[in-house]
């Protein structure tokens, strides 16, 4: 029994300490809302922010996330209140099917977190999430509008 | 917006295990049979539901999957209705209902880009017929005459005494009533909802991690399955030795599933997952353990010049005479290989089977389909059995099949009564793809004297997908999609007139199982004769675009949107300094679609694509807004495809089994899409996939533009040739 701390609150986890922190959060804490893609950190629909950072949760073991600050999209929104990113993904509608999209989300909160006027070059070294749908351009928009926000 | 309360229905209906509750209740209700929702509000009809407080719901029977459909097709009901966009949401029917309704909501499955194109007709009448009802219903009340009322935004008004009633109010009444023979539908010019670009209706529960997509379902006393099939196709499952796992925690039972597959069940699918990788697993391999790309490769290549068996997919004059007469021919060779659909959501699918029900949870393109699948694989009566949709994370054509949905059956049916959730790794994703279909093509051209195109023999050599898929499809042996973007006439017709021309197919069908993926055949059929028609234009020192104009003089809507492209590219303008165009145009999926680029290559081998210029006329256009993201998207798709996609076969398996091996582009290498739509009225084409084909070919005859290098096989990367 591992404790995780996620979105502030605490959590039991019954997993092996070698869970992926992935499939503690989407099976044992119930958050379904991180998405597995590929197991192999080459995705990022499971980036979640571990004490601030983004991280690939396929690929850190629960038991690295003991003690740590955890945020999964279910708690990006704080207070109720949409995340600046969230709202500018809803003003440009820029979910397609969506599935990549919480990973895509989590991983520009981060970034605008340390470069908070990401230039292009900015954008395209730190977001390199996957997306099918093929929605970069509308990405790109979006994260140029949260930064002005 | 962002209303989706159907969605959050669904998932309280998950939550509280009130499972297979049915969308609709056929109740008897005096005269004329009302239809209740499950919520207890008559339908007005199957496509329209008023609630008292105003919503409309409007019944989707396509499938969502990220394309936007379900906020066009509700734009296109709301139209014909005329209420309220702000008070529209959608739900799902289930496909047993609708078997049950004599398939009252007509198809389900959504692919070819048909999810508007071929459900608009009787999506809009749905829509204008509960408007007349909910009239009639009103002027029943008033005793006046329906000429004198008129409607707008969900508010009916008597004209002549100023009196309204609103939809909500009258929409029970107007449920009981006989719904109208006949009805007009709107000219598009009026359309005040729909042709606007509004924004979607799922997209609040995308941002937030509300959307329940497959892989999310959870059901009281759920079971979670891995599962692993034979990696070789054809092969089957010899042994597995379960000892090694079954004190494994968590786990609750392996089981076989068919001949070819083993599963593991347990608590969480992390622990099912772990154990089946650590059970050891024997294979027969079978008898196509020795096919090999290598091996694929030779034999469509002997395909190309083989005299018979041809199917003839269009054909004018004579094109052994034309070159024998012939100045001048010119010859190439090219080829496509498979490629992974790629979905970011892996295939799943949820199942509780008992012996008298057996419900299914997927995501799916075709629900009718997954219907079916489940009936069968669970020996149910169809009365039996019911399927409900959940968002799927991207289909692109590969959730159109029904393989996955077969297998969670075959799971669930070994341990009845307890729900199993079976969702496939990426590596079992991509070792049992539906894979794009390989071909090769030869092309030979021939011209007069005067430089003049007189002949043109296009062979395709390869993999039938309807001899797999569909083969009732087939006709006379021949199948006719191979010929997409070829055709005399049609939705996908060629847009060039040769007075001599022959395009064949030589099909060869290797054991590699074959799908319809996003673009289907017009992505290599567009790159064998864009690329070859670059090639003579320059073979003859014309420029590409004037060379094309001419032999487009009868297909007045390819040149149109050939014609857009270039223009705003500038095409008869010089490019900047080391800056290069190509240029290309196709048809397919009832659009016509063109696209040029601006592009600059450095070493040789690494490409910058500065421009995308991309033209699409769809004939009507739903909603301008999702379909510039379908046109961007598109690209996503269609230079993956050329710069990366390629699944190899080696031992007779996939050798690729992640996206580290099958990459994807990501923002670094998304080049900005300035995309032109053009819709010119007069018929309905699809945008979910016809600008995809466009892609690499505008790319490939840039790159010819910059280095004077014709490419002829994808992907790119099996050149040197890289992103910038």
């Amino acid at each position: 029994m591992a404790s995780l701390t996620i979105n502030g609150r605490t959590y039991e986890i019954d997993a092996e300490p070698d869970t992926p922190l992935l499939w503690a959060i989407r099976e044992n804490a119930g958050l379904t809302g991180t998405k597995y893609g590929c197991g192999v950190a080459q995705c990022g629909a499971c980036t979640v922010h571990v004490d601030g950072q983004q991280v690939r949760s396929c690929s850190m073991a629960l038991s690295e996330a003991i003690g740590k600050q955890i945020t999964t999209i279910e708690g990006l929104a704080s207070e109720g209140a949409v995340h600046k990113v969230q709202q500018a993904w809803i003003d440009h509608d820029v979910p397609q099917c969506g599935y990549c999209q919480s990973g895509m989300i989590m991983a520009v909160a981060a970034l605008l977190e340390t470069v908070p006027q990401p230039t292009d070059e900015d954008i395209d070294l730190a977001i390199t999430n996957i997306c099918r749908c093929g929605t970069f351009q509308q990405v790109r928009e979006a994260i140029h509008a949260a930064a002005s926000a | 917006m962002g209303h989706a309360p159907q969605l959050n229905r669904r998932s309280f209906v998950l939550g509280t295990a009130a499972i297979g509750s049915g969308l609709a209740l056929g109740i008897p209700f005096g005269g004329p049979t009302a239809v209740y929702a499950a919520d207890g509000t008559p339908e007005v009809n199957a496509w329209v539901v008023i609630r008292p407080d105003e919503t409309v719901v409007v019944r989707i029977a396509r499938s969502e999957m990220g394309q936007g459909t379900l906020t066009g097709l509700a734009q296109l009901v709301a139209e014909e209705l005329e209420c309220d966009w702000s008070k529209v949401t959608t739900e799902y029917p289930t496909p047993g209902q609708s078997v049950a309704r004599k398939r009252v909501w007509g198809d389900f499955s959504t692919g070819g880009s048909r999810g508007v194109r071929t459900s608009h007709d009787y999506v809009r009448k749905g829509g204008a017929a509960a408007r007349l009802m909910l009239i009639q219903a009103a002027a029943n009340e008033w005793a006046a005459p329906v000429s004198e009322c008129a409607t707008s935004k969900g508010v009916i008004t008597h004209v002549p005494s100023g009196r309204t009633i609103t939809y909500g109010k009258v929409a029970e009444a107007a449920a009981k009533l006989q719904p109208p023979a006949d009805v007009k539908l709107k000219d598009p010019k009026d359309w005040t909802i729909a042709g606007k670009p509004l924004k979607r209706l799922d997209t609040v529960e995308k941002t937030n991690g509300k959307m329940v997509y497959g892989a999310d379902i959870k059901l009281p006393g759920m079971l979670n399955a891995a599962i692993k099939d034979c990696p070789v196709f054809g092969g089957t499952l010899k042994s597995f030795d379960d000892s090694k796992i079954l004190g494994m925690k968590g786990v609750k039972k392996v089981v076989r599933v068919g001949d070819s597959a083993v599963a593991v069940v347990a608590d969480t699918w992390w622990h099912a997952k772990s154990a089946l990788e650590a059970m050891p697993v024997v294979w027969d391999d079978g008898k196509n353990a020795s096919v090999s790309s290598e091996s694929i490769a030779k034999w469509l290549q002997e395909g190309l010049d083989a005299a018979q068996p041809a199917f003839v997919g269009n054909k004018a004059g004579d094109v052994k005479a034309a070159f024998a007469g012939a100045a001048k021919t010119v010859e190439a060779v090219y080829a496509y290989p498979y490629q992974n659909h790629a979905t970011m959501e892996p295939m799943n699918a949820t199942v509780l089977y008992t012996e008298e029900k057996c419900e299914v949870w997927t995501g799916t393109q075709n629900g009718e389909a997954v219907f079916a699948a489940a009936v069968e694989a669970s020996g149910l009566p169809s009365d039996k059995c019911e399927v409900y949709k959940i968002m799927p994370g991207g289909g692109f054509g590969r959730r159109g099949m029904t393989d996955y949905v077969r297998q969670a059956v075959a799971i669930a049916k070994q341990m009845p009564g307890t729900p199993i959730k079976l969702m496939w790794s990426r590596e079992e994703d991509m070792l049992h793809g539906r894979y794009h279909p390989i071909t090769q093509s030869k092309l030979v051209g021939a011209f007069d004297a005067d430089n003049n195109l007189i002949g043109l023999h296009m062979r395709i050599s390869g993999q039938s997908i309807l001899a797999s898929v569909r083969p009732e499809g087939m006709q006379n042996g021949m199948d006719p999609v191979t010929f997409q973007g070829l055709n005399a006439s049609g939705e996908a017709a060629i847009g060039y007139t040769v007075p001599n021309l022959l395009i064949d197919h030589s099909m060869r069908n290797p054991h590699v199982p074959p799908g319809f993926w996003r673009g289907v055949n017009v992505n290599q059929n567009a790159i064998y004769l864009e690329s070859f028609m670059d090639e003579l234009a320059h073979s003859v020192g014309q420029d590409p675009l004037e060379f094309r104009r001419k032999l487009m003089t009868k297909h007045p809507k390819h040149l149109a949107v050939l014609n857009a492209v270039a223009e705003r590219i500038g095409w008869t303008t010089p490019a900047p300094q080391g800056v290069f165009r190509g240029i290309c145009q196709h048809m397919g999926f009832g659009s016509y679609v063109a696209a040029a680029t601006e592009i600059s290559v450095t070493g040789g081998n690494k490409i910058k694509i500065h421009r995308i210029v991309a033209a699409t006329d769809p004939g009507y256009a739903v909603n301008p807004w999702q379909i510039d993201r379908q046109i961007a998207g598109s690209f996503v798709y269609g230079l993956s495809a050329l710069f990366y996609g390629e699944c190899t076969v080696k031992g007779g398996r996939i050798e690729q089994e992640n996206f580290d091996t099958y990459q994807s582009m990501t923002m670094k290498e998304m080049p900005k899409v300035e995309s032109i739509l053009m819709p010119s009225g007069g018929f309905w084409g699809g945008v979910g996939e016809p600008t995809i084909c466009v892609a690499a070919p505008a790319v490939l005859n840039a790159y010819f533009a910059a280095t004077g290098k014709r490419i002829r096989s994808v992907p790119l990367k099996n050149h040197d040739i890289i992103f910038a």
